[in-house]
C-alpha cells in the first residue's frame, strides 16, 4: 500500500492505496466522491474527467498514487457552497442532460475549456468535448448551454 | 380507452419548459447511480466469462482462486434455481451458462472478494475447461444447412418445416395480392440490405448492490429501466418468493432498451446469499459490449412497385434477424413497421428469428423498426429517383391516415404522419441549396408506442403540496413531466409536486420504462391519481358546506360551488382542505392502477444533408431536421431532447457503429475507442419540429416520443449518402471502407 497526501477540491486528504488502483477508484471507493463516473475505464468516454494541477485528465488513466502532492478538482468542487456555478445553472436551464451520467465529466471538461478559452467557437467547443461521450442528447443542448455560459461569463467579467 | 374530452388547450403548467427536479443533484455529482450505492461490509464481485463463441463447459476449478487472500465465495450455475422453463430458462441461461457457453463473453462463474481488485484477480485464476464447438455469428450463414445447431429444439410452432433449427420463430402478415400489385406497377425495384448489430451504448455500465439471507429475504439496488421486472426475474432465478425481494431503482445512466433485461443482478444476489454479505457488482465496458445489449443484425430483401405518378402498387419484404443465442429477435416488429407509414392495397412481410453465437439481443429504441425503414425507404428513394419524383410528394400520396388499414392489420385511429410530411415539406431545410459533394435524404419512420401495467400514488401533504410516487424509472426527465401533469390537475405550482420513482415495496406492479410508455402511461395514471385526490378534496369541501358532492368543482387549486344554485361559499384552497384532513376523514391520497391500452402510435419524417469525401469515404452530416408527432408535448424541451438523441444514435448506427466478429467468433471491438459512437465534433446542431396531433387515448393527447426518433435516420442518411456518393449504399454502417468499396464497384463494374 502506498501512502498518498493530496489536495482535493481544496481539502487536504490522505489515503493508502494499492499501486494498481486508479485515481477514479480512489475517489469513488475510498473517498466517497462518486460524482466522477466510470463509463469505460479506458480513457474513451470522459465521464471520469477531473483536473490535476489544472490539467484536464481522465481519472481512470491516472493512478491514485500519482495524486501525491497534486491538487485535484472534481465535479464536487465546481459549485461554491449553495451557489451553483453558472455552467451548472445553464445545464439545468437548457436541459443539457437527460440521464446525467456524462454530466460531471462534461462540466469538469467545459469549466477547464472556459478557463483557457473564454470565447470559444462552436467548433472549438465540439472538438474540446469530443473526448466526453454523451449518448442521450446528441450534444445540441450541451453546446448551446456551453456557448451561452461562455457569453454570460464574458459579459460578467 | 378513448377520451372524448381530450384537453388540448388552456394548460397552465403542461407545455412549460420547467427545470427538472433532479437537476441540482445531477450537476453537482450528488445523484446516486447504480455504481454509487454502498452498504456496510460489502464485498465486490467479478464474473468469469467464456472466451469462446461456442463451447461445452467440461469443468470449473476454483481451487487456485479460492486460495487468494480476501476471496469469500463463488457461484456457478449450480447456485441458481432449477426447473425453469421457456423465457425464464433463457434468461437464466444467459445470466449464467449451464452446459454450454453460447457466445464470447457468456458468464460461466462469479466470485466475491473484499476488494474489486482481488475479485478481478480471482476471476482470472478460475480454471475453466472447455470443449470448443463450431460456431456461427452471421445471420445468413446461421440459416444454411451446414450451420452448427446452437440450441436443439429451440424453434416454436410458427416455423415452417424444412428450415434450419437455428430459425426459431417465423412471422407473416399483410393483405391483398402483391403479385397483382407488381404487375400493375410502371416500375418495380427489388434489392437486398444488411445491417450490423449495434449497442445501445448507455454510458453507465450495469451495476447493482445485493443483499440476501438464507431466509430468502433480500434487497437489491440497481440501475434498471424496470425494477418490478428485475424483482420478478431475480426471484425466479434465485428460487425465492417475489414479494421477499425489495428492489430500488437507482438513477439510471441511460438504457435505450438495454436495461430492460437482467444480467448481473441474479449473480450478485446469489453471491450475497452464499457469503451472507452485501455484494456489489459493476460491469466493465468490455463486459457491457460482450454480454449485454446489442441489437439484432439483419439481412433483408425488399420489393416495391410504383406507378409513374408515384402511387405504390405493392410492397413485399423479407426480414431475417439474428438475435444471439436465444429466441427473441424482434423480427415481427421489423416486419410490422416496414410498410406502416403507407396506405397499401397489396403488402406482404415475412420475418425470421435466427439464433447465432452472439449475446442475446436486447431492445434498442424502437426495436426492429429502424432496420425496416432503412430497407423500405431506400427502395422508395430509388423509385423516386428513377421516376424523377419528389420524395416527400410521393410519401404524401401514399401516406397512412385515420381510417387506413395498416400493413399489419389494424385500422389507424387519428395519426399524424401527413402533418409531419407537410411540416417537413415547408421547412426551410427542404428548400435549402446543397453544395458540391452533398446529398439530401428523406425518410419516414413509425413506432407502435405502448401502454403497459402501471401504478401511481399521489399523496397530499398538510400544506397542500403533493408527493407523487411513480414506478417507471426516469431516464430522460420524466419526473418533471409527471409533476407537470399532477400540478395541472391539482391547480398548484409545478414546484409544489415532488415526483419520486418508488421502490417495489411501495406501489403495485409497473412495467419497465420501455415502448415510449412513460409519459403516456405513467402520465395518464398520474392524471387519474390526481383526479382521484381532487374528488376527495371536493367531497371534503361539500361536507364542510353541507352541499352535494356533485355541486362542487375544482378550479385553480380551490374547491368552489359549481354554480349559484349550489350555494354561496368562498372558494376553499387546497391547503385549507389538507390542513384539516386528519379531522375531516383522514389522509387524502389518490391512486391509479391499470393497463392503459390507448398509446397512440407515432410517425416522424427526417431530412438530412450529408457530405461524402469520395477520396477517403468519410461522411459528414451537415444538416439534420427531425419532424415528429408528439401528440402533446408536456415539456417541449425534453421532447426536443428525445428527438435529437434518437437522431444522433441513428447517425452512429448509419455511419460508424457495428459489432465486428473475428473468424474465431470473438468480438473484436469491445471498447469505446473501437466501437465509435458519435462525439460532439461529429455532429451538427439537430433542428426539431414538434407536431401535435392529439392521441385520443390520453387525457391530454400525449403520444410517446422516445423511440420513433431513431426509426428514420438510418434510411434518411443512406438516401443522403447515396445521393452524395452517386451510388446506392445497401449495407450499414456506411463506414469509409464500405463507401469506397461501393464507389470502386460502380467504377469498375
Amino acid at each position: 500500500m502506498i501512502h498518498v497526501s493530496t489536495k482535493i477540491n481544496g481539502d487536504d486528504v490522505e489515503f493508502l492505496c494499492d499501486p494498481r488502483e486508479t485515481l477514479l477508484d480512489t475517489l469513488r471507493d475510498k473517498l466517497g466522491l462518486t460524482g466522477s463516473k466510470e463509463g469505460c475505464g479506458t480513457g474513451d468516454c470522459g465521464a471520469c474527467s477531473v483536473t490535476m494541477d489544472g490539467r484536464l485528465v481522465c481519472s481512470c488513466l491516472v493512478l491514485g498514487a500519482e495524486a501525491d502532492g497534486k491538487e485535484i478538482e472534481t465535479v464536487e468542487g465546481i459549485a461554491d457552497g449553495e451557489n451553483l456555478h453558472l455552467l451548472q445553472e445553464k445545464f439545468i436551464e437548457h436541459a443539457a442532460l437527460q440521464c446525467g451520467i456524462c454530466t460531471p465529466g462534461i462540466l469538469v471538461a467545459t469549466k477547464s475549456l472556459l478557463e483557457k478559452h473564454p470565447d470559444p467557437t462552436e467548433t472549438q467547443v465540439r472538438y474540446w468535448l469530443a473526448g466526453n461521450l454523451c449518448r442521450c442528447t446528441g450534444y445540441d443542448k450541451i453546446i448551446r448551454a456551453v456557448m451561452e455560459t461562455a457569453a454570460d461569463l464574458r459579459k460578467a467579467s | 380507452m378513448a377520451f372524448d374530452d381530450v384537453k388540448t388547450d388552456n394548460f397552465k403548467v403542461v407545455g412549460q419548459r420547467v427545470k427538472r427536479p433532479d437537476g441540482i443533484d445531477k450537476v453537482t455529482g450528488k445523484a446516486k447511480f447504480g455504481a454509487d450505492v454502498v452498504a456496510p461490509g460489502m464485498l465486490f464481485a467479478a464474473i468469469v466469462r467464456s472466451p469462446h463463441a461456442h463451447a461445452r463447459i467440461v469443468k470449473i476449478d476454483t481451487t487456485k482462486a479460492a486460495a487468494l487472500k480476501g476471496v469469500k465465495g463463488f457461484v456457478t450455475r449450480a447456485d441458481f434455481a432449477t426447473g425453469l422453463k421457456g423465457g425464464n430458462l433463457d434468461v437464466l441461461e444467459n445470466v449464467m451458462a449451464g452446459e454450454k457457453a453460447l457466445y464470447d463473453g457468456h458468464a460461466v462463474a462469479a466470485v466475491a472478494a473484499t476488494s474489486a481488485l482481488i475479485a478481478r484477480d480471482a476471476a482470472k485464476l478460475v480454471e475453466v475447461e472447455y470443449e470448443i464447438l463450431p460456431h456461427v455469428t452471421d445471420v445468413d450463414k446461421a440459416m444454411l444447412a451446414d450451420a452448427p445447431v446452437i440450441r436443439e429444439g429451440a424453434a416454436d410452432k410458427s416455423v415452417p418445416e424444412g428450415l434450419h433449427p437455428n430459425v426459431v420463430r417465423y412471422h407473416e402478415s399483410g393483405h391483398g395480392d402483391v403479385e397483382a400489385g407488381f404487375a400493375a406497377a410502371d416500375l418495380v425495384v427489388e434489392d437486398s440490405f444488411l445491417t450490423e448489430a449495434t449497442h445501445q451504448g448507455y454510458i453507465e455500465p450495469h451495476a447493482c448492490l445485493a443483499q440476501l439471507g438464507k431466509d430468502n429475504k433480500g434487497e437489491l439496488w440497481c440501475c434498471t429501466q424496470g425494477h418490478w421486472n428485475v424483482q420478478k426475474l431475480c426471484a425466479e432465478m434465485l428460487g425465492m418468493e417475489t414479494s421477499q425481494l425489495r428492489v430500488t431503482a437507482s438513477e439510471i445512466g441511460g438504457g435505450f432498451g438495454g436495461k430492460t433485461a437482467v444480467f448481473i443482478e441474479p449473480v450478485a444476489l446469489a453471491l450475497a446469499r452464499k457469503t451472507n454479505r452485501p455484494v456489489k457488482l459493476v460491469m466493465s465496458r468490455s463486459e457491457v459490449f460482450r454480454a449485454t445489449g446489442p441489437t439484432s443484425s439483419t439481412s433483408m430483401d425488399v420489393k416495391i412497385g410504383m406507378t409513374k405518378d408515384g402511387i405504390i402498387t405493392a410492397g413485399e419484404g423479407t426480414f431475417r434477424l439474428q438475435g444471439g443465442a436465444f429466441p427473441g429477435a424482434p423480427m415481427e416488429f421489423t416486419a410490422m413497421c416496414a410498410f406502416a407509414p403507407y396506405n397499401l392495397e397489396n403488402v406482404k412481410q415475412v420475418g425470421y428469428d435466427v439464433l447465432a453465437n452472439r449475446p442475446k439481443q436486447a431492445a434498442y429504441r424502437a426495436p426492429g423498426s429502424p432496420m425496416a425503414a432503412f430497407a423500405v425507404e431506400s427502395v422508395i428513394d430509388e423509385l423516386c429517383k428513377k421516376l424523377d419524383l419528389d420524395p416527400i410528394e410521393v410519401r404524401l400520396k401514399n401516406a397512412s391516415k385515420q381510417g387506413t388499414k395498416a400493413s399489419f392489420g389494424p385500422t389507424w385511429d387519428r395519426i399524424g404522419l401527413v402533418e409531419t410530411l407537410e411540416a417537413a415539406q415547408t421547412h426551410p431545410h427542404y428548400a435549402a441549396p446543397l453544395k458540391e459533394g452533398q446529398g439530401r435524404g428523406v425518410s419516414c419512420g413509425f413506432w407502435f408506442n405502448h401502454g403497459g401495467e402501471t401504478s401511481v400514488t399521489l399523496a397530499l401533504s398538510e400544506d397542500g403540496t403533493a408527493q407523487l410516487s411513480v414506478g417507471t424509472p426516469d431516464i430522460g426527465g420524466s419526473r418533471a413531466s409527471m409533476a407537470q401533469m399532477a400540478a395541472e390537475e391539482l391547480g398548484i405550482p409545478y414546484d409544489s409536486v415532488r415526483a419520486t420513482v418508488a421502490d417495489t415495496a411501495t406501489l403495485g406492479y409497473n412495467e419497465v420504462s420501455h415502448g415510449s410508455r412513460v409519459t403516456y402511461a405513467s402520465g395518464l395514471a398520474t392524471i387519474k391519481a390526481a383526479r382521484a385526490a381532487v374528488k376527495i378534496l371536493c367531497a371534503r369541501a361539500a361536507a364542510k358546506w353541507g352541499i352535494d358532492e356533485d355541486a362542487v368543482v375544482w378550479e385553480d387549486g380551490c374547491a368552489k360551488p359549481s354554480g349559484p344554485n349550489a350555494g354561496d361559499f368562498d372558494p376553499l384552497p387546497i391547503e385549507k382542505l389538507t390542513r384539516s384532513m386528519g379531522r375531516t376523514g383522514g389522509p387524502i391520497v389518490g391512486h391509479f392502477e391499470a393497463t392503459p391500452e390507448g398509446a397512440g402510435v407515432s410517425f416522424a419524417t427526417h431530412i438530412v444533408d450529408a457530405e461524402v469525401d469520395k477520396e477517403t469515404g468519410q461522411t459528414k452530416i451537415v444538416r439534420y431536421t427531425v419532424v415528429q408527432d408528439a401528440g402533446k408535448a408536456i415539456n417541449p424541451t425534453y421532447v426536443e431532447g428525445q428527438f435529437q438523441g434518437g437522431a444522433a444514435q441513428g447517425i452512429g448506427w448509419a455511419l460508424n457503429e457495428e459489432y465486428i466478429y473475428g473468424e474465431d467468433g470473438r468480438l473484436q471491438n469491445a471498447v469505446f475507442l473501437d466501437y465509435r459512437i458519435p462525439v460532439a465534433s461529429d455532429l451538427p446542431m439537430i433542428d426539431t419540429v414538434i407536431v401535435e396531433v392529439p392521441n385520443p387515448g390520453h387525457p391530454y393527447g400525449v403520444r410517446g416520443v422516445g423511440e420513433t426518433s431513431i426509426c428514420p435516420p438510418l434510411a434518411a442518411i443512406a438516401n443522403a449518402v447515396s445521393s452524395a456518393a452517386g451510388v446506392r449504399l445497401k449495407q450499414l454502417p456506411m463506414s469509409p471502407p464500405r463507401i469506397l468499396a461501393a464507389l470502386d464497384k460502380q467504377a469498375n463494374g
